[in-house]
């Protein structure tokens, strides 16, 4: 084969590798199943108690943190999450700091946690299935003993999720799982039952975005009803004040939907939690991989002409060496 | 026998000497110095011995010892390209040398990556039907580097198959050698393009000067094999220095005309592609980022002006001085895409610890190392004809 005949060829793959990215043949993105269970956090009634922290610590049997330079360390005091803490409560402080809930001079609590994304980078990432996505409550859970350790889905995620105990001898991937080992028993998300304020409130994502729907509707300082726990579990409903919210629903449109969402009286931006594109990063990236890979069609023609070209010049090659050898002889 | 290999020429011969030299010692000594940290990783954790965190999971030991350091060795993919797919037989002196240092570069680039699993005990899971997860780029450029390595290991099994007394199981692999060696080009083309789509499901989280979407694994792919002919043309040089060898000059200055020809296609697609996206504006902001884009793209500006002309690319100074940027630059784009333009959040810094340091160049050490051994005691390089 000569220079020209590869370029030719060269220019064909190309274009295949176009057709590769062609909308038309992008994997698509995936929907949120019906069932889906998740989380709603309103940062606007989260008081900063931070009982879901410690109630996740025990249901999930995970060790405390504590500072670097704490002298005596009594209590669990982790900043973020990390590879002993899967949820955590952050604060939001602007200048005096005079009012919750407001963006110059006041504060905010934030939550963070796995997003249980409809469509997570994670799963895409994980060579190995170790990261799943259950197809009815869309829980994304982790399998310790099929992981590797390999972290791509640590750096893959948009939300900084899941972490690795790298000070152990045998470390392994952490992240919420929204208490799925719980719910056998009729339990649901530790972070959620112990929530005094249903700030974070368990339940069906279709309902849990009712109720945001039916906050974001309410006008600021009038009379309203919070649910606490679960949505559809016992009535531990009590009466409170309706919210100023940012125009934002977080989760819900973000990198594909999320069945963690969150309102809040501050941006999000300042919050901590990234602007995202509606559409998550693992429909690119496993469009590129189907687009160059599907039926491994590309790489088996590939194959076949570097064979026969190969074959051609490795051959003129023996001969021209045994004539030489022999000449040489 | 090995004055009748010495009779054809350009045959491979062994470079016999002695073995224990000041050098050799001192690799030696390095490479000790890496598995001593190894131990420490194996006993108290990953945590003990880098600097690696949850904001930066994948520190010097993935993305130089895996990712530069494969494309690194990417020599012997290039010139299999260019001998045996563009027939030119003229370059077929420096095939053995450079598929055994990418043999090297591979093989410790594949162990590499056992040392930075966390759960390296569960490895084996990514060839594993139920557990392979073939939607996963890193899937894609784990099973491709593990096939290549057993691929050019059963390469380069003629130059020592003589050696163990198995002629007939040579006589074999050279009838398939074609196969081999088409497979030889494939699996680095897949691999090193995947090492670029790495990055595409990172998003945002990359800089948008080194987040080029769908053309990822072209540039990566066209930097490997622009790395792999510039690390053969180093490596010629050292060679010829070290072991008071005639320079290569004539055949490397043909070389060098490919190697512009492809860094100018590479310069086209990599700024075109800035420009169309608009993040070439990012380069104009004084950041960081910014600066070491600079750096990279200097590192591979300059040698297409010094290899533009036929002048340039006779002198064995300047091509040995181009052959080095573009190793920079290859390795500037590689530490710049998966660190420096990495950040998944505010407050999260990474800079190699010493340990991590000291496995990195160990590893190095030990592939010239193994590279010098084998090049005294097998057929490697090419026999010289005049006796001096």
């Amino acid at each position: 084969m000569d220079r020209r005949d590869f370029f030719k060829l060269s220019l064909a793959g190309g274009a295949m590798l176009a057709a590769g990215a062609d909308p038309a043949l992008a994997r698509e993105s995936r929907t949120i199943s019906p069932d889906a269970l998740g989380l709603l956090y309103d940062s606007t009634l989260c008081v900063g108690c931070k009982a879901c922290v410690s109630a996740c610590k025990e249901a999930n049997d995970m060790p405390p943190e504590f500072l670097p330079k704490t002298e005596q360390p009594y209590w669990d005091e982790p900043l973020d999450i990390s590879g002993k803490t899967l949820t955590v409560i952050r604060v939001y402080q602007n200048g005096t700091m005079e009012k919750k809930d407001q963006e110059q001079n006041g504060y905010a609590f934030i939550k963070k946690s796995c997003m249980h994304c409809v469509d997570p980078s994670c799963i895409s990432a994980c060579p190995v299935s170790a990261m799943q996505k259950d197809p009815v409550t869309g829980i994304v859970s982790h399998n310790k003993d099929a992981c590797i350790g390999c972290r791509y889905c640590v750096a893959a995620c948009p939300f900084g999720v899941p972490r690795f105990t790298y000070d152990q001898t045998f470390p392994q991937i952490s992240k919420c799982q929204l208490c799925r080992h719980r719910m056998k028993d009729g339990k649901y998300s530790a972070c959620a039952e112990v929530c005094p304020t249903g700030a974070t409130l368990y339940g069906k994502v279709s309902d849990l975005k009712q109720e945001a729907a039916r906050r974001r509707a309410l006008p600021p300082g009038s009379a309203t009803v919070y649910p606490r726990g679960r949505l559809g579990g016992p009535d531990q409903s009590y009466p409170g004040v309706a919210a100023k919210y940012v125009d934002h629903l977080y989760g819900e449109k973000e990198f594909g939907g999320t069945q963690m969402i969150m309102l809040a009286g501050v941006p999000f931006e300042k919050l901590g939690y990234p602007d995202l594109p509606p559409r998550s990063d693992a429909v690119k990236s496993e469009t590129l991989q189907h687009g160059l890979y599907g039926g491994m069609v590309m790489p088996l023609a590939f194959l076949g002409v570097l064979a026969y070209a190969a074959k051609r010049n490795v051959k003129d090659e023996d001969e021209e060496e045994e004539r030489k050898g022999g000449r040489h002889d | 026998m090995t004055d009748h290999a010495a009779a054809v020429p350009h045959a491979p011969a062994p470079l016999g000497g002695r073995l224990v030299t000041p050098v050799t010692v001192a690799l030696a000594a390095l490479s000790l110095a890496a598995a001593v940290v190894l131990v420490f990783r194996f006993v108290y954790g990953l945590g003990a011995v880098t600097n690696i965190n949850d904001g930066f999971p994948w520190g010097i030991w993935i993305v130089y010892d895996v990712m530069v350091g494969s494309a690194f060795a990417c020599g012997g993919y290039a010139i299999a390209l260019l001998v045996y797919i563009f027939n030119k037989g003229e370059y077929h002196p420096l095939v053995r040398p450079a598929l055994l240092a990418s043999l090297f570069g591979y093989t410790l680039a594949g162990i590499s990556v056992i040392f930075d699993l966390g759960r390296y005990w569960n490895f084996w899971h990514i060839f594993w039907p139920g557990y392979a997860q073939m939607n996963s780029v890193m899937f894609e450029v784990a099973v491709c580097i593990s096939l290549y390595i057993l691929v050019m290991w059963i390469e380069f099994s003629p130059a020592f198959l003589d050696k163990l007394g198995m002629g007939a199981v040579k006589k074999k692999i050279s009838r398939l050698m074609f196969l081999f060696i088409a497979l030889g080009v494939l699996l680095p083309s897949m691999h090193q393009s995947s090492l670029g789509s790495l990055l595409v499901v990172f998003g945002s989280q990359i800089h948008p000067l080194w987040q080029a979407g769908y053309l990822l694994p072209l540039e990566y792919l066209m930097t490997a094999v622009l790395l792999g002919f510039a690390v053969v043309v180093f490596e010629a040089t050292l060679v010829s220095i070290g072991f008071k060898r005639p320079m290569e000059t004539p055949l490397l200055a043909r070389l060098a005309k490919f190697i512009w020809g492809l860094l100018i296609a590479y310069l086209v697609v990599r700024i075109g592609d800035l420009v169309l996206r608009g993040a070439i504006v990012n380069a104009f902001h004084v950041t960081l980022e910014s600066f070491w884009f600079w750096i990279e793209m200097i590192c591979f500006a300059v040698p297409a002006w010094l290899l533009a002309a036929p002048a340039g690319r006779g002198n064995p100074g300047r091509l040995f001085f181009a052959a080095l940027l573009l190793m920079a630059g290859g390795f500037l784009l590689r530490i710049n895409g998966f660190l420096v333009g990495y950040e998944t959040g505010a407050g999260w810094h990474y800079f190699p610890s010493l340990p991590e340091l000291v496995v990195t160049v160990g590893m190095i050490s030990f592939e010239i190392l193994a590279y010098i051994v084998f090049v005294k005691t097998l057929p490697v390089l090419p026999a010289q004809s005049a006796p001096h």
